[in-house]
């Protein structure tokens, strides 16, 4: 099929520099290479040794951390392309993706912007704009009054005409301020003058505007292609109905629960939408559905490839970013609409540094250690880190996406939960918990998805249950196989490999029990003590709190950190992850984190610690040079309180705690005595 | 009797924040690495009603960091880690280990020091008290590291352990060194101090210099001991050959109870209780068809090569001749020695006496008494008499002595001492033409029998210290490794006999 027509303007690329960082830039580089294209990179002071800087076949430093002096920073990827013979720039999403002002400069420098056309770009960026090309190419908006009458009757026909329930907004509103959905006719007029009156007290305006309101709406989207020869597909629709703080968390799809007739719908209005705009490449077209009426309207269309398209390629067996090339190249599309055939269904399930507990607040920090499922054909990680790296406060926080791909919704959610649970990170808070309960959760089972799902399924989201003992129970054991196998490690590269004191078999003779406590201290900072009896037969009895296993037997091998533990003639395994201070453990139901308890001699700072931390002394005899504080002063740990001559040196004293100053017992130029007091707290 | 004193006291020590004794000696030690541990049943029996668990104090080698160590520590936790006669002897015998062997000696000092009562049995005589610091001070002069930790009360001649020793640690607010403590300052002088202010780790470590460093708690003052270890700077250097092909006997080493028995007239072949000691129960046997009531051959234990002398019956002459033989053989090759000892003596009679069995029974003796090789005995079944001496008895200071459950230790069997006496007084009577009657015999032989009875035990033996510990059989294969390992740490000398008598 790709063997048609060719346009005579093709131009060959051989070259492409991929504006972009992270996982979306390794992803183009991946299909470039198999293209057989030279790929340039571009990095920032902190991704100097970022996974995508060392795959290009070139990197190029733009500048320093923060993306505006880097990423953002136009003139010097254009000039990084023209020094480095970069025929075409892969943007990527985000950063200079939808830029209307960089596509120019590529077309101006005659560089391909792998992308649409700068128009597309600024007709879709802005809502109105977009929403009038919408309507007029026959694709459904959300139905509205927008007009200057604003008289209570006019209103209300208005909103007759619209169809109940309707959304008043006030023109100039923001923040929910103004704003009153209407359920019926009868109580139109009530809403609207309370809108009014709000609205007045909030921004000094009444103007309304009247919308379709869309109860539990969802969010579904379409994929659609264009070439520069005027060919459209669309290649199914996705489902991002589920977000948290207005972002997306897992996508799908196809869109569960839409019949074949609303895909066509679906998929016919995103290609008029692109027709309208004549556009070029990848681009999505947002739409919001009401899954009551099966009704659909235009929202806004994304003109870049989005970071959820892998779905979209794994249940229609492309590669979106091989099309880009092609199409940016001034090929043809590869397939055309009825060679598009829909296979499967696929999750993409966004991993990210943050903490969901916590309102799911952005993390940045050390990857300490980074496990991952072994990728397939049909589990796909798309990541642009590694165990080691770290989550940079200067980027977008997401550390993965895991895309799977199953035969049926039902199974590819399996896979999914599997791979999760297999998606094991150590060293900062991340939401793979979550997912895993999010896709554990049986109304998200049953696909009956909405943007509101968290917020109304948050009680089962969020359970509140204390660690288990047995999950401490193998954390422990853990610890202990662990300690075991380096000790024996150690004791096989040692001068005497045979010797028998290298036996580490908990046996202790003449029938010594052999016992040790260890201190685990959970995610709520609780402490745990936990007892462990060694058996001469390697088997463990453990007590955790008023928990006593017995006779346990476990093996662990560090390489998969696999810990496999027999109870009572059932064996688990379990992936248990130990770090310096830390033991994670990872079970099908999620994981659990636990400090191993610093022992307190190692916390304090210095062994002298015993020096009473109110008296401030002098450490050799010598002169006072400079008294730096005044009686009734309040210093504070760490301050400097006094300067003093000894032996040619200078010492400063300063305050060990926090405290207010009583009474100086020296004055500057004074002689004093080794461990003389100088001052006095109150 | 491995837990230390009573339920009570044990709470008391605990409620402190310190640890017992064991926990002490496995936190010291290299994870999960094995503890030779010596003589636990010392003392057992032996103080009337008073129970001294293992004599207040646990002794025995360990590996920290990497290096073996003698360990001594004191059971604060039985009698206040007060020093019995038999703690006496077991703390220096723990320090002869460390002296032969040249082991880095560990003090985990918890004391109470002497206990009065028994101070005339503890203080004047040669290997008493003093013999403690005399040793810390030769040991030392002969590189051997003392290491003292301060863990609870140091007082009067205990304050010389750590004072002594080349390093020391002390734990704050726990441990305490006076050469007199508060009572007797008082007593003596008037003054009055708090025992913290007189000893504790404050003071002595910054003021008064007896320490060196400065600990938080118990586990704090272990990991600055294995710190201090791992300073060392020492290398183990064994003068022999290590195979690097060590397999596990090719015999379930619990066989061994069903092959010994617990009836020592049962005669049992020496060779199936090898077989269950030895690297792959491979052993090749020196003269097999020559004095074959003892067995001798080169086996490995733990890639290490050994020889073995061991008991099959009674020792002839030729078994004499055959063994000195095997110990030369063994010295000039530097190769250890290991005897496991079931012998009831060395033929009797007119044919072994007019053999010359004496002289040739000396001759295995001096053999024996000059053997520098390290020598390690195991008494798998009788000891008595000569035999004892022949087969490296204590008395020929082994490096170390280990028994059998169902061993028996004595200078002949009850059964043989009782007709000796009884003959003996039949003959005077006969002189007197009188008999003796049944029940006169009686009154003879059974209390003889019953003293014998309970002296050969080897319970008897260990409680007052003439081995090293009682050993389960089946670890005997562990216990010799380990003691062997501990051995190698001191260079094989030379060994230069005395006239053998021809």
């Amino acid at each position: 099929s790709t063997a048609g027509k060719e346009s005579a303007k093709t131009r060959p690329l051989n070259r492409v520099l991929i504006a972009n960082r992270g996982e979306i830039a390794i992803r183009v580089m991946k299909s470039a290479k198999r293209l057989g294209l030279q790929t340039i990179a571009v990095y920032s002071d902190a991704d100097a040794n970022a996974m995508h800087t060392r795959m290009a076949d070139h990197s190029y430093h733009i500048g320093s951390s923060p993306s505006s002096q880097s990423y953002l920073d136009k003139q010097k990827i254009i000039d990084v392309a023209i020094a480095s013979n970069a025929c075409a720039i892969h943007p990527g999403y985000g950063f200079l993706s939808e830029n209307v002002e960089f596509a120019e400069m590529c077309a101006k420098n005659d560089i391909i912007f792998i992308g649409p056309k700068a128009d597309a770009i600024r007709d879709m960026g802005i809502k109105s704009t977009s929403k009038t090309i919408m309507s007029a190419a026959g694709v459904p908006v959300v139905p509205g009054y927008h007009g200057d009458i604003q008289e209570d009757k006019y209103l209300l026909e208005e909103a007759i005409k619209i169809g109940f329930p309707v959304m008043i907004k006030a023109v100039r509103g923001g923040g929910g301020k103004g704003m009153r959905i209407s359920l019926n006719q009868n109580d139109f007029i009530q809403d609207l003058e309370s809108a009014r009156r709000e609205a007045m007290k909030s921004f000094g305006d009444q103007s309304m505007l009247i919308e379709k309101f869309v109860s539990n709406p969802r969010h579904i989207e379409v994929q659609v292609f264009g070439d520069s020869l005027g060919n459209y597909v669309y290649l199914f629709e996705r489902d991002c109905s589920v977000q948290r703080r207005h972002q997306k968390i897992i996508e799908e799809a196809p869109a569960p629960h839409i019949t074949e007739e609303i895909r066509r719908e679906l998929g016919t209005a995103a290609v008029r939408a692109a027709k309208a705009v004549n556009y070029l490449g990848a681009g999505t077209v947002e739409f919001i559905y009401d899954p009551k009426d099966s009704k659909f309207y235009f929202m806004e269309m994304n003109t870049r490839l989005q970071v959820e398209h892998p779905v979209t390629e794994m249940i229609s067996g492309t590669d979106l970013v091989e099309w880009q090339l092609r199409v940016a190249a001034g090929h043809e599309l590869p397939l055309k609409q009825e060679e598009l055939k829909l296979n499967g269904h696929s999750f993409e399930a966004r991993i990210y540094a943050e903490d969901p507990e916590n309102n799911f607040m952005p993390g940045a920090g050390p990857l300490v250690r980074l496990e991952t499922p072994v990728p397939t054909s049909d589990v796909r990680i798309e990541t642009g880190v590694r165990s080691g790296d770290e989550v940079s406060v200067h980027y977008d926080p997401m550390i993965a996406k895991l895309v799977v791909w199953g035969h049926n919704r039902e199974t590819a959610l399996r896979k999914l939960r599997q791979s999760l649970t297999q998606y094991n990170i150590v060293g900062l808070k991340t939401n793979v918990d979550f997912l895993l309960r999010l896709s554990n959760h049986s109304e998200f089972q049953s696909g009956n998805v909405y943007t509101n799902f968290i917020e109304d399924h948050h009680k089962e989201l969020f359970p509140t249950t204390d660690t288990s003992p047995d999950i401490m129970c193998s954390g422990v054991i853990a610890l202990i196989l662990n300690e075991k196998l380096s000790q024996t490690n150690r004791n096989n590269v040692s001068s005497e490999p045979f010797s028998p004191f290298n036996i580490c078999d908990d046996k202790r003779l003449h029938e010594v029990p052999v016992f040790r406590f260890f201190e685990l201290i959970d995610s709520n900072n609780k402490s745990h003590e936990i007892k462990v009896d060694f058996n001469a037969n390697q088997t463990f009895n453990i007590k955790v709190g008023n928990d006593v296993f017995s006779n346990i037997s476990a093996e662990y091998e560090p390489k998969d950190n696999e810990l496999s533990v027999e109870m009572n003639g059932i064996r688990t395994k379990q992936r248990v992850l130990i770090t310096d201070n830390m033991v994670s453990i990872f079970t099908r139901d999620g994981s659990h984190s636990f400090e191993t308890k610093v022992p307190d001699y190692l916390k304090t700072q210095s062994v002298d610690s015993v020096t009473d931390s109110r008296t401030v002394c002098a450490p050799m005899p010598g002169v006072i040079d400079k008294i730096l504080v005044s009686e009734n002063q309040s210093v504070k740990s760490g301050d400097n309180l006094v300067v003093m001559t000894a032996m040619k040196m200078e010492y400063v004293i300063k305050a060990n705690t926090d405290a207010v100053v009583d009474k100086l017992l020296y004055k500057a130029g004074d002689n004093v005595p080794k461990g003389a007091q100088l001052l006095s707290y109150k | 009797m491995n837990e230390g004193g009573d339920q009570k006291s044990r709470q008391r020590h605990t409620s402190k924040g310190k640890l017992l004794v064991r926990q002490r000696v496995n936190e010291l030690l290299d994870p999960f690495s094995p503890f030779l541990e010596l003589s636990p049943l010392a003392a057992h029996d032996c103080y009337d009603n008073e129970v001294v668990n293992s004599a207040a104090i646990v002794t025995g080698i360990g590996r920290i960091c990497g290096q073996e160590c003698m360990i001594v520590a004191n059971d604060a936790t039985v009698k206040a880690g007060t020093y019995y006669p038999l703690t006496v002897k077991k703390h220096l015998r723990a320090q002869e280990i460390a002296q032969q062997n040249r082991l880095p000696t560990i003090y985990l000092v918890d004391s109470g020091g002497a206990n009065l009562p028994h101070q005339s049995d503890i203080f004047p005589d040669v290997n008493h008290f003093g013999r403690i610091f005399y040793n810390e001070a030769v040991m030392s002069s002969e590189g051997i590291p003392q290491i003292a930790v301060v863990m609870g009360s140091c007082t009067a001649g205990g304050a010389y352990v750590p004072a002594m020793a080349d390093e020391n640690v002390i734990v704050r607010r726990q441990g305490t060194i006076f050469l007199a403590g508060p009572p007797l300052v008082k007593a003596a002088t008037g003054e009055t101090v708090s025992s913290e202010e007189l000893g504790g780790a404050d003071m002595h470590c910054s003021t008064s210099g007896v320490t060196d460093y400065y600990a938080h708690n118990d586990r704090h003052a272990l990991q600055i001991t294995r710190n201090i270890v791992s300073n060392l700077n020492r290398q183990k250097k064994a003068d022999i050959t290590v195979s690097a092909d060590v397999a596990e006997p090719k015999y379930a080493l619990d066989d061994i109870y069903g092959i010994v028995g617990t009836d020592l007239k049962k005669p049992f072949d020496v060779r199936e209780v090898i077989a269950r000691v030895v690297d792959g129960s491979h052993f090749d046997e020196f003269k097999a068809q020559y004095g074959s009531s003892l067995v001798t051959g080169f086996a490995r234990l733990y890639g290490y090569p050994i020889g073995i002398v061991a008991n099959n019956g009674v020792l002839f002459s030729e078994s004499a001749l055959k063994g000195s033989h095997f110990i030369q053989l063994c010295c000039q090759r530097k190769i250890p020695l290991i005897f496991l000892q079931n012998i009831t003596g060395f033929m009797i009679g007119r044919e072994a006496e007019s053999s010359g069995i004496a002289k040739h029974g000396a001759k295995m003796v001096t053999a024996v008494a000059c053997a520098q090789v390290p020598k390690l005995t195991v008494i798998i079944g009788g000891s008595y008499g000569a035999g004892n001496y022949g087969m490296c008895g204590r008395a020929y200071s082994p490096r170390f002595l280990y028994m059998w459950p169902n061993a028996r230790i004595s200078v002949m069997g009850g059964e043989q001492a009782s007709d000796v006496l009884t003959t003996i007084t039949r003959d005077q009577k006969l002189r007197e033409n009188k008999t003796l009657t049944p029940e006169e015999e009686k009154a003879i032989r059974d209390p003889i029998l019953a003293k014998f009875e309970a002296e050969g035990s080897p319970y008897y033996s260990s409680a007052r210290l003439w081995d090293d510990g009682i050993i389960d059989p089946t670890d005997t294969r562990r216990v010799l490794g380990l003691s062997l390992s501990a051995a190698l740490n001191a260079r094989i000398p030379d060994t230069k006999f005395g006239v053998f008598r021809m």
